[in-house]
């Protein structure tokens, strides 16, 4: 009788176990496919010459110099405006603001923020940098609504990484007289810092994939220069895979192709990179 | 200074040595519910002073009121005084910060900073404008925690791989290397092995020389071994303070007795 029961509760695992495996492999299977797909529609226009040239109407000489250039600008200026802002006001509203009804106010407003659909974003980025700032079609245009876009998603990361920081390290400060700041960038910043990096590396890599945003705030989709300051207009990535796939001929297809294996690389380099700085970060804080 | 009316029991403790902490009728609160219940005990220069009481009594409340840390809990509510040294350190015009400068704590579970030994020393100095020869200070800081010995060849590894004990030791060394005046304790050896405990309490004898130590314990054992002079607090409130022999062996107030010789708590 007893032993019966046991032997069901065992049972009852392993049908868990089995369930949450094939998911865990269903996941795996899609994505491994997905690549597969993509990898061989698109490696044979994927080579040096795709990656020097400017989109043309012939798919022998285009190339995706422009779109991989304006990523590039736009990555780095998203990052720079939205790190600092991001990373200082998780600081504020997690080390220094007393915890009252307005930073709960403040804490749900931007967890609805983080859920915002990016084409919001898009048309907040026209009315306000586009047209009111007139900063035009600019990358420095895209990169702030770009900000914008994932700046709750840095704040929320960055505040859960706070927040895993022990108090007993805060407390340890403040006992030898330290003033709230010195203990928030000596001792309790390093040790949030891997977390905080991650929480940016997945906002950034969600900006590098967003088309719906810049498309509203009139990234072009047919460039043939490089962006060489922040006032240039631009395409990105995204934009040019979409205008590729659009049209209708089969060799367009498969530079949309190669394209998508050009995003994911660098996805993969940005996500690599912060790997690398986090294991350096919490090796020298151990 | 003042004139309040005390108990015999603590004039009897003060005249030993000068008081370093005058605790005035305090009461501390959080929210509506009471922690400390209009307490008042002195706290004499260079002798080691335990708190002791049943778990939830406000033993730790009321050491944390020493160096402020209270202020960090929200929703705190403080009546009465706490001189040190004779003057109101919870005064409008002073710095909690300043507070915490000269009177060093030690917490329950050792909180090493995820840093190196060195690091963990030479912090507070570093930050509280010290301009002296940092690596002396830090050396003789860890000498008075008797943990040099252990850690001399290795003062720039991580403190994270020391024992619970060399942690705690540690900890110890980071609060002298303020040159506080006092140091709080709370259960520092709650977290440690016999022996580490011991060796907590060997250094906690030297310590008395130069420091005046207040420790808050639920080990009695403890507290009869290292402290002269004991509180003992009961919901909040003072039920007895002495000296150490008198408080374990001739308790006058029979909450006391039966605390003390384990009859309850």
């Amino acid at each position: 009788m007893r032993s019966d029961r046991l032997r069901r509760r065992h049972a009852t695992t392993r049908v868990f176990r089995l369930l949450c495996a094939t998911l865990a492999w269903a996941g795996i299977v899609i994505l491994a496919v997905l690549l597969f797909h993509v990898t061989r529609e698109g490696i044979r226009w994927l080579d040096l010459q795709f990656l020097t040239e400017f989109p043309s109407r012939f798919p022998e000489q285009a190339g995706i110099k422009s779109a991989l250039w304006g990523t590039v600008w736009l990555i780095i200026l998203t990052a720079g405006f939205s790190i600092p802002v991001g990373v200082a006001a998780a600081i504020y509203l997690e080390e220094f603001s007393p915890k009252d009804r307005l930073s709960q106010l403040i804490e749900v407003n931007i967890g609805n923020l983080a859920g915002v659909p990016s084409i919001v974003y898009g048309i907040l980025g026209l009315v306000l940098f586009v047209r009111f700032l007139a900063l035009g079609r600019s990358v420095l245009a895209g990169s702030l609504t770009m900000t914008l876009l994932i700046l709750p998603v840095i704040i929320i990361a960055a505040r859960e990484a706070l927040r895993a920081v022990p108090d007993s390290i805060r407390q340890a400060a403040f006992a030898l007289g330290a003033t709230r700041w010195q203990a928030v960038r000596a001792q309790v910043l390093p040790v949030a810092l891997p977390g905080i990096l991650t929480g940016v590396i997945l906002a950034l890599s969600r900006a590098i994939g967003e088309t719906a945003p810049l498309v509203m705030i009139g990234a072009l989709t047919y460039v043939a220069f490089v962006p060489e300051g922040p006032m240039d207009a631009f395409t990105a990535l995204p934009i040019q895979i979409f205008n590729w796939a659009s049209r209708p001929q089969e060799n367009f297809h498969q530079l949309a192709a190669a394209g998508i294996m050009v995003l994911l690389v660098t996805l993969l380099l940005m996500n690599a990179t912060a790997v690398w700085i986090r294991q350096r970060a919490e090796r020298t804080g151990r | 200074m003042n004139t309040q009316t005390r108990s015999n029991a603590h004039i009897s403790a003060t005249e030993q040595a000068q008081p370093v902490l005058d605790v005035i009728d305090v009461t501390i609160r959080y929210g509506d519910k009471p922690a400390i219940n209009k307490v008042s005990l002195s706290i004499p220069q260079h002798r080691i002073t335990a708190i002791i009481g049943p778990s939830g009594c406000g033993k730790s409340t009321m050491l944390r009121a020493f160096n402020r840390m209270n202020d960090f809990i929200p929703n705190v509510g403080m009546e009465g005084q706490i001189l040190y040294m004779g003057s109101d350190i919870y005064a409008r015009e002073v710095d909690p910060v300043e507070v915490r400068r000269r009177i060093g704590m030690v917490f329950q579970k050792p909180n090493p900073f995820p840093k190196s030994i060195f690091q963990n020393v030479a912090w507070g100095p570093s930050i509280n404008g010290f301009s002296g020869n940092l690596e002396a200070r830090v050396e003789q800081s860890i000498r008075r925690a008797a943990l040099w010995e252990e850690v001399s060849d290795r003062l720039h590894e991580s403190a994270l791989a020391l024992s619970g004990g060399q942690q705690q030791r540690l900890c110890i060394a980071r609060a002298l290397a303020m040159e506080p005046d006092v140091i709080l304790m709370d259960e520092p050896c709650s977290a440690l092995d016999p022996v580490s405990t011991a060796r907590i309490e060997d250094l906690m004898f030297e310590l008395k020389e130069r420091y005046t130590i207040v420790i808050v314990t639920h080990n009695m054992q403890q507290a009869a071994r290292v402290s002269n002079l004991t509180a003992f607090l009961e919901n909040g409130s003072l039920v007895e303070f002495g000296e150490t022999d008198q408080v374990f062996t001739r308790p006058r107030n029979k909450r006391t007795e039966e605390y003390v010789t384990g009859r309850f708590g």
